[in-house]
C-alpha cells in the first residue's frame, strides 16, 4: 500500500506533464510516419517498416530515462523527498516507488508505437504481442539509468546527460538509421560494446519471429539492465544516506 | 513522560560542530520554538530529531523511543511540514493528501477519511481539484501542513512554516498553528521573533551549536532586562560567549 501510494504519484507526476507526453509519444510516432513517407519515395530499402519500428521503440524508451532521472532529481532538489524521507517509506519502498511504475508507461509507450507501425504497413503477428514482452529488459535498463542520473545529477544536469547526450548515443549507436558495417571501425567496435544495438537487434529479431537470433544480444542487454539496476541502486541508497 | 529529550546530542562535519552537546526536553502537548541566527544549529537539530541525520555522538529520545536504535517507531509518531514548500506539484490538493495518507499506511476508507477532514479543516476544498504546483505560496503552506497531520502525529516539526508569506496568509497560518496547542507536541523554528512570541508555550535560543537558554518568552524578555521579544533575543545572542 505504502509503495503502491509513492508509485501512483510517480506516475501521475510523468504522465501530467505535457513535455513528457510529447517527446514520450509524439515523438517517435512523428519519426515513424516521417521516415515511412521517406521511404516510399526513395528507391533504396531504408527505413521499412518491420527493421524501422524496433529501433524506434527502443530509440522511444530512451526517453524514459530523462523522465525518471528529471522526476528523481528534482524531488531530490526540492523538500518533497526530504518530506517522504521522515515517513515510515524503507529505502526499498523509494527504489521500487521509482522503478516500478514506469515499467508499465514503457510498454504502453511500446503498444501505441506498435499500433502506429501496423497503420503504416506492419503486418499483425503474434510476434507484436512478444516483442512488446521483450521490452521489458530495455524498460528496465532505461528506468534504471533514469534511476542512477537522477541520483547523481542535478535536473539541469540530468537535461543535458540524458535529454542530450544519452538519447544522441541511443540514436547513433544503435542501427536504427543506418547499418553500423557501413562506418565499420572504431565506431562500430564502440557501438557493440553498448548495449543499444543489441536492444535493437533483439526487438528486430523477435519482431520477425527469429527467436535464435535474439541470442547474443538479450544476454547484452540483460547484463547491463542488472549491472545498471545495481549501481543505480547503490547511487540512490548513497544519496539517500548523504540528504 | 517527555514528548522529546536529547542526551548531548552532538553533530559534527569535518570541521565544524553544528550542534554541541545539546541536552533540551520538551513537554507533552506543548509548542516549543527552536530560535537562534543563521548558522545556529536549529535545521541540524531538527534533520535529528526526524531520522534525517545521524547524530555523531548522543541521543534523542521521543516519547522513549530512541532515534538510533527505534528509528522506525519515531517515524510513527512524527511529521515534518520543512522549510520550503513539499509538494508534488503536479498532484491536486486532494491527491497529495491522498499519498501521504497512503504512504503511512491508511487504507482507503481511512485516508479518504482522514483528506475530507483535514480538507475542511484547512479550509481546503474550493481548491482540492487544483494541481498543487499552481497555488499560491500561502496556500501551499496551508497544504505542506494538512499533509503533515494526515497521520495524527504526536510530534510535529515545522520549520520555518510562514516564511516569505504576506501579512494575511501568515496570521491565517498562525491561527491554524494555535489551534494545534495541545493536541500535540510542536517544533517550530522562525525567523519571526514576533511569530515566535505569539506562538510559544516555551523557546530555545542557540548559538554556534549550543543551547543558551529555554524559558517562556516572559521570562526571557525579563531576563534580558527589556519588554521587547526582538530585542531580548539580540541582547541574549549578542552577550552569549560561545
Amino acid at each position: 500500500m505504502k509503495v503502491f501510494a509513492f508509485s501512483k504519484r510517480n506516475d501521475l507526476e510523468i504522465l501530467r506533464d505535457p513535455l513528457n507526453l510529447l517527446f514520450g509519444v509524439g515523438f517517435p510516432i512523428v519519426l515513424l510516419l516521417l521516415l515511412t513517407v521517406i521511404q516510399r519515395n526513395i528507391p533504396v530499402a531504408l527505413f521499412e517498416i518491420e527493421h524501422l519500428a524496433p529501433g524506434i521503440i527502443v530509440f522511444g524508451l530512451s526517453f524514459m530515462t530523462l523522465f525518471s532521472a528529471t522526476l528523481i532529481a528534482k524531488d531530490r532538489g526540492s523538500s518533497f523527498l526530504q518530506r517522504l524521507y521522515t515517513t515510515p517509506l524503507t529505502a526499498g519502498d523509494f527504489i521500487m516507488g521509482y522503478l516500478l511504475p514506469i515499467l508499465p508507461i514503457c510498454i504502453a509507450q511500446s503498444v501505441i508505437c506498435f499500433a502506429m507501425a501496423v497503420l503504416l504497413g506492419l503486418h499483425v503477428t503474434i510476434h507484436i504481442l512478444t516483442s512488446v514482452l521483450f521490452t521489458l529488459p530495455v524498460a528496465l535498463l532505461f528506468v534504471s539509468l533514469g534511476l542512477l542520473c537522477g541520483s547523481i545529477f542535478t535536473d539541469k544536469q540530468v537535461g543535458g546527460i540524458c535529454g542530450a547526450l544519452l538519447t544522441n548515443l541511443t540514436a547513433w549507436l544503435s542501427g536504427i538509421w543506418f547499418d553500423l558495417g557501413l562506418v565499420g571501425g572504431a565506431f562500430q567496435k564502440i557501438a557493440n560494446l553498448l548495449p543499444f544495438v543489441h536492444a535493437v537487434e533483439m526487438e528486430r529479431a523477435v519482431l520477425r519471429g527469429d527467436y535464435a537470433g535474439v541470442f547474443p544480444h538479450i544476454w547484452w542487454v540483460m547484463g547491463y539492465a542488472a549491472a545498471v539496476t545495481a549501481i543505480a541502486v547503490f547511487a540512490f541508497l548513497r544519496q539517500m544516506k548523504r540528504q | 513522560m517527555d514528548a522529546i529529550k536529547t542526551v548531548e546530542l552532538t553533530k559534527e562535519y569535518k570541521d565544524l560542530t553544528a550542534v554541541d552537546g545539546l541536552n533540551l526536553t520538551v513537554r507533552q502537548g506543548e509548542l516549543l520554538s527552536l530560535l537562534g541566527v543563521n548558522g545556529a544549529g536549529k535545521t541540524t537539530t531538527i534533520k535529528m530529531l526526524t531520522r534525517l541525520t545521524q547524530p555523531t555522538s548522543g541521543d534523542a529520545y521521543l516519547l522513549g523511543k530512541s532515534i538510533l536504535t527505534e528509528s522506525a517507531a519515531v517515524k510513527n509518531m512524527i511529521a515534518v511540514s520543512p522549510q520550503e514548500t513539499a509538494v508534488a506539484p503536479n498532484l491536486t490538493v486532494w491527491e497529495n493528501l491522498e499519498l501521504i495518507a497512503g504512504v503511512h499506511g491508511l487504507n482507503k476508507d481511512e485516508a479518504k477519511g482522514k483528506v475530507t477532514e483535514l480538507s475542511g479543516r484547512f479550509g481546503l476544498g474550493e481548491v482540492a481539484n487544483k494541481r498543487a504546483g499552481k497555488l499560491s505560496g500561502g496556500w501551499q503552506r496551508r497544504l505542506s501542513i494538512a499533509m503533515a497531520l494526515i497521520s495524527d502525529p504526536q510530534i510535529l516539526f515545522l520549520d520555518e512554516p510562514t516564511l516569505g508569506l504576506d501579512v494575511l496568509a501568515r496570521s491565517d497560518l498562525w491561527d491554524m498553528i494555535r489551534a494545534l496547542k495541545g493536541s500535540m507536541t510542536v517544533i517550530l523554528t522562525t525567523h519571526y521573533m514576533e511569530e515566535a512570541e505569539a506562538l510559544s508555550d516555551r523557546v530555545a535560543i542557540m548559538k554556534n551549536g549550543r543551547l543558551l537558554l529555554t524559558g517562556t518568552p516572559a521570562e526571557i524578555k525579563r531576563r534580558a532586562g527589556t519588554d521587547k521579544f526582538d530585542e531580548a533575543f539580540v541582547r541574549i545572542v549578542k552577550e552569549a560567549v560561545v
